[in-house]
């Protein structure tokens, strides 16, 4: 299966990535990575008559941390991201999700700026960035602005982003001292798209919690955060409420079927992934705290 | 004017297994194609196309990536190695490749350039891989024959042949 024709534009810069979408309009695509994008123009899902490849752009593609966040360039890839210790001391959920996506050969050109602009609800990223309190940095002909990953998810594959506009970096918020993290997802093959994924992030104070958030992938329409504050907050470690943990996220996902597995089964999975991520989280916090 | 006018082609210059070639293509060639069709490098496998099979799996600038998912113009300014590169001597074969021959791990053949490229790639950064981590390793290629026990074997025989190689050299 190949593409339809296009006309491939290489910019230098994002005033001229920017020059070129504003030309385009809704004919053009922003190609970075790709490794979501090119498949659908393999089966010509998609034939935009531009593709704007900024992978020539400099200056996009560096991970910074700073004591408020971790922020990603457009063209840093998912593999870099693993890769880098920095990211994954400050914010280590970043790396424990990372390693969810699809397999090595696609982290190494799939850029983790892509995975959120793509809004794939099965993206394993989208779930981290609302988790996190992301934001993300975006260039178009009005100039800069910056959009909360809450917020910024309209539904499948649709985001708040004009058709000129270009996401350049996400900085993802890191997480108050003491904050533990898990991410678990199940896929019926190791590195397919996730039938339910879960990003979790638990504070504590000695063995008792203080605060639990949750995030999804593949069976919210949109990434949100589940506030598990209430059903958890004064829990002991060693023994948290998972059957209240079970109902609240069942009410929370909204999955749907399909070929792969029906909205049961991965509401239950949801659930189950949940209690296991925050009971495997939970331990490493006790282990912490001895 | 023909709705078949003649698709304009680009002159496409990559580095593929340390030489520089150039091919005109258009934009839309894939990696994959280009490697096969313009550069005549058949080594390389096209399998799914949509980057599922890991068959065309290369090497860009050391790391393993799916040729059927690069535009061959994205490619550009970047090192490619194909199984061509890891090894064209029946005589002196790469670690992976004398592996794969000694453990019976390939079959019909058609997705064994992948395995060797990804591999090759997996042990330069993981060179004591246990059974488990050689089956994650290759979790991203599929084997139409159903090989895999036999290539898991392949990359923990794979390992020791080029620590030995190492250790002797």
């Amino acid at each position: 299966m190949k593409a339809a024709p296009f006309v491939h534009h290489a910019p230098r810069t994002v005033e001229e990535a920017v020059a070129v979408l504003t030309q385009v309009g809704h004919d053009g695509k922003v190609l970075a990575g790709g490794q979501s994008l090119v498949p659908v123009l393999n089966m010509r899902l998609a034939s935009p008559g531009h593709l704007v490849d900024i992978n020539g752009v400099a200056g996009l593609d560096t991970v910074e941390v700073t004591p408020e966040h971790v922020r990603v360039g457009a063209l840093v890839r998912h593999a870099g991201l693993e890769r880098h210790d920095g990211a994954a001391a400050a914010l280590p959920l970043l790396r424990q999700a990372v390693r969810h996506v699809a397999h090595p050969a696609i982290r190494t050109r799939g850029t983790t700026v892509g995975s959120l602009a793509h809004a794939d609800p099965a993206g394993e990223m989208p779930a981290v960035a609302v988790l996190t309190g992301a934001v993300l940095e975006v260039a178009g002909p009005r100039g800069t602005r910056e959009v909360a990953a809450d917020g910024f998810f309209l539904g499948p594959l649709e985001t708040v982003l004009e058709a000129d506009e270009l996401v350049v970096a996400v900085r993802f918020g890191r997480l108050p001292a003491g904050t533990r993290t898990g991410f678990a997802e199940s896929a019926r093959r190791s590195g397919d798209y996730a039938l339910a994924g879960v990003a979790i992030a638990v504070s504590t104070d000695g063995d008792t919690v203080t605060g639990a958030r949750a995030a999804f992938v593949s069976v919210t329409p949109v990434p949100d955060v589940l506030d598990l504050t209430s059903v958890l907050a004064g829990a002991r470690l060693g023994t948290l409420p998972l059957d209240a943990v079970t109902e609240a996220v069942r009410a929370h996902v909204d999955p749907e079927s399909d070929i792969h597995a029906g909205a049961d089964y991965r509401r239950m999975l949801a659930a189950e992934l949940t209690v296991r991520t925050l009971v495997s989280t939970a331990a490493g916090a006790q282990e912490g705290a001895a | 004017m023909s709705q078949f006018a003649a698709e304009p082609l680009l002159d496409i210059t990559v580095r593929v297994n340390g030489i520089r070639r150039t091919a005109a293509a258009p934009a839309r060639r894939l990696l994959s194609d280009f490697l096969r069709h313009d550069l005549g490098l058949t080594g390389t496998h096209v399998g799914c196309e949509h980057g599922v099979c890991g068959a065309c799996t290369v090497l860009v600038d050391g790391e393993p990536a799916r040729a059927c998912l690069m535009f061959a113009v994205t490619a550009q300014a970047h090192d490619v190695t194909t199984v061509e590169g890891i090894g064209h001597d029946p005589a002196d074969l790469d670690p992976v490749q004398q592996a794969f021959v000694e453990c019976h791990a390939l079959q019909c053949g058609f997705c064994t350039p992948g395995f060797v490229t990804t591999i090759s790639a997996y042990l330069d950064e993981h060179p004591d891989p246990s059974a488990d981590e050689a089956r994650e390793a290759i979790s991203g290629n599929l084997c139409r024959c159903t090989g895999y026990q036999n290539i898991v074997a392949a990359v923990l025989r794979a390992a020791e042949l080029r620590r030995e190689r190492e250790g002797t050299a």
